[in-house]
């Protein structure tokens, strides 16, 4: 197999996946930093063919000292930071609890995964409209039952409800990697412990969870890429409003409501490097927890 | 102190009864073996004592106290798995010091015993390091090592050898009978290898489908088994089994010789047939012989190198005084 010609042969055969891949990347991120240097407002003429105006850093200075810019980025990392807590505490928690024999565990387990099948824009009208409702909402008839006044979720505590519409989203996501993590560990590790002398609680902390640190690790970083750029829940829910506007709707806003495309770009490179801080940020303090 | 006593303990898992009502008294300061074809209960019967299963009915005694329903951190015992079961995420010195921390122990006391254990476990050069980073044998003595820091009134062995290569096995297997030598500590050990039970074994239980088949020294089983079953399991090669005809002549249902009991002779003998296979180890050469009239094959052991290849004709005289004798049931007639 590992011929000259069978690797040249490879070469060029897996060249057009290579080239379609990299353009696919390539393009769209040229064509963002371009875009983000230039004055680019489609409703007063400005277009491609008839050629943009180079403005240099003036977008980036703009988004930047904008009033709505670090809200957004506090609001995304709240976010991020809220939904990740969440999932991983309640990952643990229910791949514990399926990891236990029990009756029906097939059926359990399906319908524990079921939230990750249903669309994000679906699944986010079904809470705001079904649950959420302050006047028709089955929350809002629990507390009428209770006698309490109902909660205006998404308008009093907004960012709260859109972090729980999306932990309910991503939670069967961290309990099926968690669950799977938690099925490897070897079960004389555990009772070596119960030997040892270790109670419950401390058998979970020495044990059962740096067992899990990897796996939690993974559930982080991949739950991270994807938080960074929620769209839907907010746009179905309260569009921006009431302190729920992340970097990702500013840019959407920028570029959509106020069809400036150049300072739209100036917010997506941002974005880029916001992500990339957090990865990296993610990475040290995942990096020490795995090596202790 | 370390006297371990079952008292009419049984154990079901569900409707299946695996081990039957059952009375075992393990003394202070002895090395017991369970031995037993896999799936006999013996690894049971160790869950049993250590505590990680609960017994179904039944007492068991340790010191004198009954511990029937004490957790097992609270029993003094120290186990030794079959996987080692060592934490992977601690280095040795984390390893060996995890029942010591649990136990709140102060950070000196802790060191100190620490650095104790490695020194006799010839750790010493490796506390740093974490278990995937070990060889098989040196995680063998790590998970002793953590056993041994407790300083347990007894130690509990699941098959501890049996993840090693031969070469390794018979080395730890001398390593933990030295220290038993010098520690004097009970110590339970469970094995489906006979071989490692007549070797360590102060008392060896023979233990079929939970039911003690046998508790004596390793020389008195082999001397004197109670019936088919421990005299089958006990020496290696097998004994043979001879009925009909020749068990008549003894007048018994069943007659069992040892391979090293039947002598090849020149001519003569009582026996003779055809080598099938011959097995030549230097010291010792081992026949299988079909075409007796008495087994479809006999195994013989000959001292040293015999000549005799495949085809041959092969006499044979069994000593006669080393038969033993047993009845249609199974059991030795004395």
């Amino acid at each position: 197999m590992a011929t000259k010609a069978s690797r040249s042969a490879a070469r060029i055969m897996m060249a057009p996946a290579v080239v379609l891949l990299l353009g696919w990347m390539l393009v769209p991120l040229i064509m963002t930093l371009w875009f983000s240097f230039t004055k680019y407002l489609p409703l007063r003429g400005d277009s491609i063919e008839r050629g943009l105006d180079w403005v240099g850093i003036a977008n980036y200075a703009r988004f930047i000292s904008s009033s709505s810019f670090w809200p957004a980025v506090q609001t995304t990392l709240i976010m991020v930071g809220g939904v990740l807590l969440i999932t991983v505490v309640l990952g643990i928690l229910l791949a514990m609890l399926l990891d236990q024999p029990m009756w029906g565990q097939g059926v359990v387990r399906i319908l524990v995964i079921a939230p990750f099948f249903v669309m994000p824009t679906v699944s986010a009208l079904v809470w705001k409209n079904m649950l959420m409702d302050p006047v028709n909402g089955i929350f809002a008839h629990l507390w009428r039952f209770f006698g309490a006044e109902p909660v205006a979720w998404l308008q009093d505590a907004s960012l709260s409800s859109i972090i729980m519409i999306v932990s309910w989203q991503w939670l069967p996501f961290a309990t099926l990697i968690l669950l799977t993590a938690i099925q490897s560990l070897d079960s004389e590790q555990l009772e070596a412990a119960e030997m040892d002398g270790a109670p419950v609680i401390k058998r979970f902390w020495y044990i059962v969870l740096p067992h899990l640190a990897r796996a939690i690790t993974i559930v982080i970083l991949i739950q991270t890429i994807f938080l960074l750029s929620i769209f839907a829940e907010i746009f179905v829910t309260t569009g921006g409003a009431f302190g729920t506007r992340t970097l990702t709707y500013l840019i959407f806003q920028r570029v959509i409501d106020s069809q400036n495309i150049g300072l739209g770009s100036a917010g997506g490179v941002y974005a880029i490097i916001l992500a990339n801080v957090v990865a990296i940020f993610l990475m040290r303090i995942v990096g020490k927890n795995l090596d202790a | 102190m370390g006297q371990i006593q079952l008292k009419q303990v049984t154990k079901s898992f569900g409707s299946t009864e695996v081990i039957p009502p059952l009375d075992l008294t393990i003394e202070d300061g002895e090395f017991t073996v369970f031995v037993g074809p896999s799936g006999c209960g013996k690894s049971t019967l160790l869950r049993l004592i250590a505590g990680l299963e609960d017994i179904t009915t039944g007492h068991i005694e340790i010191d004198g106290q009954d511990a029937t329903s004490v957790v097992p951190a609270k029993r003094g015992l120290a186990m030794v798995f079959q996987s080692y079961a060592l934490y992977p995420h601690m280095s040795v010195r984390k390893n060996i010091a995890f029942p010591l921390r649990m136990a709140k122990l102060d950070q000196a006391a802790i060191d100190q015993k620490v650095e104790a254990a490695a020194a006799v476990l010839n750790l010493t050069d490796y506390l740093d390091r974490r278990p995937g980073q070990l060889s098989g044998g040196q995680r063998q003595r790590v998970a002793i090592g953590r056993a041994i820091v407790r300083e347990p009134s007894a130690f509990l062995f699941d098959e501890p050898l049996s993840n090693l290569d031969a070469a390794l096995r018979v080395g730890m297997r001398l390593e933990i009978s030295e220290l038993h030598e010098r520690l004097k500590t009970t110590m339970v050990y469970v094995t489906h290898d006979q071989v490692e039970a007549m070797t360590m074994a102060d008392k060896i239980v023979v233990l079929q489908a939970g039911v003690i088949e046998q508790v004596g020294t390793p020389l008195e089983l082999y001397r004197t088994p109670r019936n088919i079953f421990v005299a089958g399991f006990i020496g290696s090669p097998k004994m043979n089994f001879l009925t009909g005809e020749e068990a008549a002549k003894h007048g018994a249902h069943t007659v069992g010789i040892r391979p090293e009991h039947i002598d090849v002779v020149e001519s003569g003998g009582a026996w003779q047939g055809t080598v099938g296979v011959a097995e030549h180890l230097g010291s010792d050469t081992f026949f299988h012989i079909h075409n007796t009239g008495l087994a479809e094959t006999l195994t013989v052991r000959a001292i040293g190198d015999v000549s005799l290849r495949h085809g041959d004709t092969i006499h044979l005289s069994p000593r006669v005084e080393e038969f033993h004798r047993f009845d249609a049931a199974g059991l030795r007639i004395a």
